[in-house]
């Protein structure tokens, strides 16, 4: 057999009491299709191998294929929480190879957008963290609120999760007029929510057991396996992209960059509970002074990329994301290449859960927020 | 037929003369036997559809959410139409699961809950089995649920039901511990283990109220306990969908899966009517020690009403735990009990022998 499938695993306890067990690829914890193969001596981990690939759609291969308007709706359904940050990746890069300037009115939406899609993606993460811990009702709570995002998101771009709406040049239409005070209505609303999210699982003293101290990752270990977004932040790798490039308005705008040093379970959730604060401050900022003007700037129909080598980062919810457009002046890339968070922050999870328990690798992987398409592509 | 709903011992003696006087004594017992069985059967059986329903309207109402309104007016017959489906499936075996043992491991469950629940007072002259061991038969016929619960993971000849076996059995065994000593409490303040004695000796004040602060501590971690025993709440990590698939009855379906999720239930509630009869009195309504004219008021609504009326409210208290915290892991669960709820218990026995040599309760 190929080294890559690995032996079949019977039933049989090993001479040291060590026994293979199988995570995945469908269990309700595992937030996609991946499978942890876990070799147990009792109740603690000894070794940890995740395997990947369960939902590679071959993404990449396929926007060689495709042109650069069609690669937006592709590159929607990676990390589907964030498809307007992805969206805004593929443009930027475009733009910035084409050297197109976009209006003003396109860069502030495609922020509010942005942070709107952190916003929701952070609620669905505490939604399943809590729910994977055992505290069923807080999916409900955060899914509740999270529907208002998504109503937004459906009345301005007509697609809840996946929504291809960001574009090379700009929008892809224009915004409804009731855009700014549903917005508006929405932040007032989150704000009475969010401190009743903290009284459910942050104080909770079961929930601090199961998470404080759990899954230390330390700063150079998350420089070394490039964790980026939340997870890293969480350990003191400063590394928020919005602040070191800002792209968009994220140039005018004030907002913290989230660190926390004690690099546990517990630190990454705060990490993201504080996140979702920031985005609304972000959000408060530019909803009131949304440009008048053009949604898109004028953009040939067959876009061609210069021949050369583009790249361009953003920071998903998840962490950063690059693209990479290899062109030779044709109108399909010659090689579309994604540095996607999820599968670099996958990686650093064997280092981190071995040696715990069952139940504390659950709440690792919940911490790292990994969406498995993200990572297979 | 004399029906006196205060007092049932008319209506079961009438019973028991209309018997005797068209069957020879042995035949009359056999006969009586025959019925308390079937009104178990039936009870049982009730108490579980009923638990079942009510779970889901609770947990629905704490998510925010209405809960099943579909199946009949208001969702009632959701539990029923549940166990027609769950008649209708097929048994699958598992590939070399030990026959013998995997049909038998729900059978344990279900006789010991059974058992247990038979020595509860439900009112007065209502009550089953009254031994004079009352307390203690009831821990030791608990405590066959933890063999129903081995045998299921082991016979299932699969690794998740085995990790979820023995995590739950090491879980079981250590809250008995605690379970006992918290009812052994109202054993050293009442001075017998006779339930129905137990009962009665709360004529004027529940053991709540009169065994002040020991009797509380003892009601807190008598809750924490029985929680953590019957695999429920914030304790469920024998049956934690989401990480070990549902543990140790992973491998089972159909009507085997429909015994260990009514055990569960009727579990629950009478591990909630325990605890009201022990410390809140049982069939007894409200007394204050020496306000008659009160006592007379709380004594106008039926004792089964007020037993049923004490033990749903704490059902509904546990089912507020589990909607609300976490899931402990094994090892914080275990600490739990043997670092902290153990010594804790200890002491409050001793607290309390001081307390009923020196006569400072109520």
């Amino acid at each position: 057999m190929p080294s890559y499938i690995s032996e079949p695993h019977q039933v049989i306890i090993g001479e040291d009491e060590k026994y293979v067990v199988n995570m995945g690829p469908q269990h309700p914890s595992t937030h996609g299709v991946l499978r942890f193969e876990l070799t147990i001596k009792g109740e603690t981990i000894v070794n940890l191998v995740p395997h990947c690939g369960y939902i590679h759609r071959g993404i990449e291969k396929m926007c060689e294929s495709n042109t650069y308007q069609q690669i937006i709706h592709l590159t929607d359904r990676l990390d589907y929480m964030s498809a307007h940050q992805n969206n805004e990746a593929v443009s930027l890069c475009v733009e910035k190879a084409l050297g197109v300037e976009v209006p003003e009115r396109a860069k502030v939406v495609r922020t509010i957008l942005s942070e709107l899609s952190r916003l929701s993606s952070h609620l669905l993460w505490w939604a399943a963290f809590g729910m994977d811990l055992g505290a069923l009702t807080s999916f409900f709570y955060a899914m509740r609120d999270r529907e208002k995002i998504l109503d937004i998101f459906e009345e301005n771009t007509g697609g809840r999760l996946i929504q291809s709406y960001i574009c090379p040049g700009g929008l892809m239409y224009d915004i409804q007029p009731n855009f700014a005070q549903r917005v508006k209505d929405l932040l007032a609303y989150l704000r009475k929510k969010l401190p009743e999210y903290d009284r459910l699982l942050t104080g909770n003293v079961i929930f601090l057991n199961r998470t404080q101290g759990i899954g230390r990752m330390s700063k150079e270990m998350a420089i070394d396996y490039a964790v980026t977004g939340p997870a890293g932040r969480g350990s003191g790798f400063s590394c928020d992209v919005r602040r070191y490039e800002p792209y968009s308005a994220y140039d005018r705008v004030e907002f913290k960059e989230i660190l926390y040093t004690e690099g546990d379970t517990f630190a990454r959730y705060k990490v993201r509970m504080d996140e979702m604060w920031e985005s609304m401050k972000i959000i408060d900022q530019l909803i009131d002074q949304i440009p008048d003007g053009p949604h898109t700037a004028k953009m040939k129909p067959v876009i061609k990329l210069p021949a050369g080598e583009y790249y361009q980062r953003v920071e998903t919810a998840k962490g950063e994301l690059g693209i990479y457009i290899i062109s030779d002046g044709e109108k399909n890339p010659l090689r579309f290449r994604l540095r996607t968070p999820c599968f670099s922050n996958l990686f650093v999870i064997d280092k981190l859960a071995v040696g715990t328990k069952i139940a504390d690798l659950i709440a690792i992987f919940g911490s790292l927020d990994l969406v498995i398409p993200d990572i297979d592509r | 037929m004399s029906f006196n709903i205060y007092d049932f011992t008319s209506f079961t003696q009438s019973i028991h003369d209309g018997l005797s006087s068209v069957m020879a004594p042995g035949w009359v017992t056999f006969t009586e036997l025959v019925i308390v069985g079937i009104v178990f059967l039936a009870f049982y059986a009730l108490t579980g559809l009923a638990l079942v329903y009510i779970e889901r309207k609770v947990c629905a109402f704490i998510q925010n959410r209405v809960g099943p309104n579909r199946v009949g007016p208001y969702g009632l017959f959701q539990t029923v139409a549940d166990a027609t489906k769950l008649l209708l499936k097929e048994l699958l075996m598992v590939h070399k699961a030990d026959k013998f043992l995997f049909n038998l491991a729900p059978y344990i469950v279900i006789v010991a809950s059974f058992m247990a629940l038979g020595a509860l007072p439900f009112a007065k002259g209502l009550h089953a089995i009254d031994l004079n061991i009352g307390v203690l038969y009831i821990l030791a016929v608990t405590s066959l649920s933890v063999l129903g619960i081995l045998i299921a993971g082991w016979s299932s000849n699969s690794k998740y039901s085995l990790i979820g076996a023995m995590r739950s059995g090491a879980q079981v065994v250590s809250y008995e511990l605690s379970v006992g000593m918290a009812l052994l409490t109202v054993v050293l303040f009442t001075g017998s283990m006779q339930l129905s004695v137990i009962v009665e000796s709360q004529v004027d004040g529940w053991w709540i109220f009169k065994g002040h602060i020991p009797a509380f501590i003892a009601l807190i971690i008598y809750i924490v306990a029985s929680t953590a025993e019957i695999n429920r709440g914030p304790f469920d990590i024998a049956e934690a969908e989401s990480e070990l698939a549902a543990g140790f009855h992973t491998e089972y379906s159909g009507m085997k899966f429909a015994f260990f999720f009514l055990a569960e239930y009727v579990n629950m509630f009478f591990v909630a009517g325990l605890a009201a009869t022990v410390f809140l009195g049982g069939w007894m309504p409200l007394h204050i020690g020496g306000f008659e004219a009160f006592n007379r008021v709380m004594d106008f609504i039926p004792p089964i009403i007020w037993f049923f009326g004490k033990t749903f409210a704490l059902i509904y208290i546990i089912m507020l735990f589990k909607w609300t915290f976490p899931r402990i892991r094994i090892d914080q669960l275990l600490t739990l009990e043997w670092k902290y709820l153990l010594p804790i218990n200890l002491f409050n026995i001793l607290i309390v022998a001081l307390i009923v040599m020196m006569g400072w309760h109520f």
